[in-house]
């Protein structure tokens, strides 16, 4: 076990590190001056514009040499300094961004687990009957190939729209301030359900074919079959093969991660959600580059740090790792 | 004990139908061990499975087995539950891979056997004796199979499936995949299984004709599906009557050579397909003693008690 | 001989199986409407031909206008192109790139396999579309050839994975020690006697991966930072978020992209699921 975490976490060091060289090194290889743009755009102000000049060459440091910089970008970051907002000057990176991860939160922490838990049950249930299999399985192929974006959009359309039940844009109304009160609550809810509820059914087809697949599978293994033959109740079997089939799906989800991150971008722009997707989005068109490095770096953090859990959680439910045999985790 | 009569039993595939077991009758007797044995794919394991777990691909074509007298629902899946491992159990052929590999072996025991509505304490207490029997120490019931060598997880799965006192056990191939010291070691544990009444008969399948002489009572010999010659040990290994017998039994290094790793390949020819196979005795094309007659199927004659042979050569046609 | 037995065999499923003709019928329908769609049209992506705006379907804008009074299925078609293109490029890339390493991993094992399994796990971990923005943000001018190969040189590990662990699995094989003891080289013993044994592994690799650029490449136009210079699917749908369509109701200009960019990887899936039923003969239904 010790050398399965051991491992895990030389790989996610590596990543962090690779990462972070990535967001140092872009902005100063690629073509052109991006900063100077970005500087450019900021000229309005010209407060903004002559304390952004500071920082950056002081940030750039670009009298010093590349190795310096390289260290001075790491020394920062371990402050938490990211730089300052171009867009929303003069606000620290850092602080926007923590601003903007509560509602990352409440937004992918329910659409994952919730989506995984009943896209797993439902799968297991559609392996038992042709009938079922063969209505389940074609909706959970077309919601898995749904962009999430379209399916956002389809949603805000029909229930915003057209059955004008649900709020399309915004956390909350702009006409009430936060505050613990009820209503305040309640108008929060009905803000998070649509993004949550596309980001939902897009992963929940996606699970529910994992399973059905891989349920079928372990109902062809020989432990299931030696159960049969001994005359063992289905329910034991399915039982089993369901134990089983969970594992790859949990390394599914370590894998998934980056592509429901993804997800979650787009759906925080179709429904003006103020996530990290919203602010992304905002900081590409106004071209805030320490914000966009900013938000990478965040998502990266993001993503390593539910790869961790889910390694834990791995480790919890699959004894061959915690016997130091080799598990299945990715 | 155990009456097999006319049983006939194919695949049912998208190219049609293999007919991997046909028309077989035979009987086993109280405390028999038979033997049987024939070349890798002529239907041994399809034989074990049909007396337990005929499930699809398998079709039931025809014929009925009697266990003790009493019919066995084969094709009947739920009926069939009743039987399986209380009076029929198996050591499957993939025993190596049988247990579900994340669960506690103890505890997949026990909620077998719950789930079984066996008497769980009771079984569990006999369950130590077993282990010691098979050398097995008790922590294995602690343990996950990845944790066990192949050969205590087939040693495991022995006691396992023998649990609850079948009257009839199927081995198939359950020294297949282990050296010849353990070979010998496994197929002498049975023996004693079986002196123990921890079973009843045992029908051992293994295409390893030698390991048979050791410990089998009587051994049933299997070609491309068909009964080929069923009589005792003695019988078959000094008096065989059925060419293909025969020609195995020569095809041996020496007779009585114990467990020796000739396997059953020496003939010439090769084994028909089950998918079309040849008409009549499907020997025909690999025997030397074929004429016009054999273009009909032989059947599975007593040409003296306790010996049965399917040869126009023998028993029907000096008949 | 047996192989071309196999061969017909393989074929004599693939002709039936249901799912893998109607993947292939939406994919082949599509293809045909990114060929011939824009002749069937007088107008350009950009242009406005529509003095009025926006307009619903109708007979003279078989998918109505945007906002601007552009021609949607004009946008559509072309969009269609991009997005084949980019698919096309970038699962190639992506493909090419696994099979590589994936071969290599595989095959020669040892510390070169430790290497590259390091490297495609850290890959595999960081989100590609986060690696991708960045670096597209920095782009000022972003082509669709530029896009696929952004996106094929982050979508190579889930092919590399696959591929290596198959090369394992077949390096043991009889023919392969065979081919070993003659004294060819690992290249040739790779491509002649590895390599033709999961080809069904490959294209089912390709066809997973070909879905995965359109998704990604539709995620990249949408934040704002597709193409430049070309229209694609994702880019509709972003310039109609941006311009109000779902508040005016101008259902045409979002629905048919989507609807487009669903239903290729839908097909695409069914037709993988279609071969593998072909190449698996354990799940074809009896
Ligand atoms: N699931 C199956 N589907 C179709 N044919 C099968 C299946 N299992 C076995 N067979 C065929 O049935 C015949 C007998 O197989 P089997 O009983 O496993 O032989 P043995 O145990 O003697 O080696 C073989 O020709 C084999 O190809
Ligand atoms: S029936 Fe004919 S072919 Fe078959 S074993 Fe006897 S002699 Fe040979
Ligand atoms: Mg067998």
């Amino acid at each position: 076990m010790r050398k399965y975490f051991g491992r895990k976490l030389l790989i996610y060091l590596l990543t962090f590190f690779l990462a972070v060289t990535i967001d140092w090194l872009i902005p100063r290889f690629m073509p052109g001056n991006p900063v100077a743009n970005m500087l450019a755009r900021v000229s309005v102000n010209s407060t903004a514009a002559s304390v952004m000049q500071e920082y950056y060459t002081h940030l750039f440091g670009l009298d010093l040499p590349l190795w310096q910089q390289y260290l001075n970008f790491w020394a920062n970051l371990l402050r938490g300094d990211l730089g300052i907002s171009a867009y929303l000057f003069p606000k620290p990176v850092t602080q926007v961004l923590m601003n903007a991860i509560p509602y990352d939160v409440a937004l992918l922490l329910p659409a994952i687990l919730l989506s995984w838990l009943a896209g797993n049950n439902f799968g297991a249930v559609a392996a038992r009957s042709k009938w079922l299999d063969n209505t389940v399985s074609p909706i959970g192929y077309i919601l898995t190939a749904t962009p999430y974006m379209w399916l956002g959009i389809l949603l805000a359309w029909f229930f915003g729209i057209i059955l004008d039940v649900f709020p399309i844009a915004g956390a909350y109304s702009f006409s009430l301030s936060p505050t613990l009160s009820w209503k305040f609550i309640g108008d929060v809810l009905l803000h998070w359900f649509l993004p949550f509820f596309s980001l939902f059914m897009v992963q929940f087809g996606g699970w529910a074919i994992g399973m059905r697949n891989m349920i079928i599978y372990e109902l062809e293994a020989d432990y299931s079959h030696y159960l049969e033959a001994l005359g063992a109740p289905r329910s034991l079997i399915r039982r089993y093969a369901f134990n089983n089939a969970v594992l790859p799906q949990l390394s599914g989800l370590a894998l998934q991660l980056g592509v429901i991150v993804a997800g979650a971008l787009v759906t925080e722009v179709v429904f003006s959600y103020p996530g990290i997707g919203y602010l992304l989005l905002a900081a590409i068109q106004n071209q805030d580059y320490f914000l966009i490095q900013g938000c990478f770096l965040f998502i990266i953090i993001g993503v390593l740090l539910a790869n961790f859990v889910i390694d834990i959680v791995y480790v919890l439910v699959d004894p061959r790792t915690r016997r130091g045999m080799t598990g299945e985790a990715a | 004990m155990l009456q097999v009569e006319n049983l006939t039993v194919y695949y049912q595939t998208l190219k049609g139908q293999v007919r991997a077991l046909e028309n077989a009758s035979f009987t086993l007797a109280d405390g028999e061990i038979m033997g049987l044995a024939g070349e890798s794919g002529c239907g041994k394991t399809t034989l074990g499975h049909s007396l337990i777990h005929l499930s699809p691909p398998m079709t039931h074509i025809g014929g009925r087995v009697l266990l003790n007298g009493q019919e066995l629902p084969l094709a009947d899946m739920q009926k069939m539950d009743a039987y399986r491992f209380n009076e029929i159990s198996i050591i499957p052929q993939y025993a190596m891979n049988a247990m579900n590999p994340i669960r506690k072996i103890g505890q997949m025991t026990e909620e077998l056997l719950r789930a079984k509505k066996a008497d769980v304490k009771t079984v569990m207490a006999a369950l130590k004796d077993r282990l010691e029997m098979v050398k097995l120490p008790q922590e294995v019931l602690g343990l996950y199979p990845i944790e066990l060598s192949g050969g205590m997880k087939q040693r495991m799965v022995m006691v396992l499936s023998t649990l609850l006192d079948p009257e009839l056990l199927i081995a198939d191939e359950i020294t297949s995949a282990l050296d010849v010291a353990s070979q010998k070691a496994v197929s002498e544990m049975l023996v004693e299984f079986r002196d123990q009444h921890c079973c009843n008969s045992v029908i051992f399948i293994t295409h390893d004709i030698s390991i048979l002489y050791q410990i089998a009572d009587s051994i049933l010999i299997m070609y491309a599906g068909q009964l080929a010659e069923k009589a005792s040990t003695e019988t078959i290994i000094h008096n065989p009557r059925h060419p293909y017998t025969r020609l195995l039994i020569s095809a041996l290094p020496e007779i009585g050579v114990r467990y020796s790793d000739k396997r059953l390949t020496g003939i010439p020819g090769k084994t028909p397909l089950l998918l079309n196979p040849p008409q009549g005795c499907r020997f025909r094309e690999r025997c030397p003693l074929a004429f016009e007659k054999c273009a009909e199927v032989p059947p599975f004659v007593e040409i003296e008690p306790g010996h049965s042979v399917a040869c126009w050569k023998e028993g029907s046609a000096d008949a | 001989m047996k192989a071309l037995k196999q061969k017909n065999e393989f074929l004599y499923f693939a002709l039936r199986n249901r799912k893998l003709q109607i993947g292939l019928g939406v994919i082949l329908f599509f293809v045909l409407l990114a060929a011939f769609g824009p002749l069937l049209t007088d107008y350009e992506p950009f242009d406005y031909v529509n003095p009025t705006g926006p307009v619903a379907p109708s007979s003279k804008y078989w998918l109505g206008t945007t906002f601007f009074g552009q021609d949607v299925f004009t946008q559509v078609v072309m969009g269609l192109r991009a997005t084949f293109l980019i698919a096309i490029l970038g699962s190639g890339i992506a493909t090419l790139v696994g099979m590589l390493l994936g071969f290599l991993a595989g095959y020669r094992g040892g510390i070169l396999d430790e290497i590259i399994n390091v490297l495609t796990n850290i890959v595999l971990v960081i989100p590609t579309m986060a690696v991708l923005l960045i670096i597209a943000a920095y782009l000022q001018v972003r082509s669709l050839t530029m896009e696929s190969i952004l996106i094929g040189l982050t979508a190579w590990p889930w092919a590399a994975r696959a591929i290596r662990a198959q090369t394992f699995s077949l390096r043991t094989r009889d023919f392969v020690d065979m081919a070993r003891m003659s004294g060819e080289s690992s290249f040739k013993i790779i491509f002649s006697e590895i390599a033709p044994n999961m080809m069904s592994y490959l294209v089912m690799t390709f066809i997973l991966q070909f879905g995965g650029a359109i998704l990604n490449a539709a995620t990249l136009d949408f934040i704002g930072l597709g193409p430049t210079n070309a229209i694609s699917l994702g880019l509709i749908m972003q310039y109609s978020m941006m311009w109000g369509a779902l508040q005016f109701g101008m259902w045409w200009w979002f629905v048919p992209p989507g609807l487009a960019i669903t239903l290729i990887v839908g097909a695409l899936y069914s037709m993988n699921v279609g071969l593998d039923e072909v190449f698996n003969p354990k799940l074809r239904e009896m």
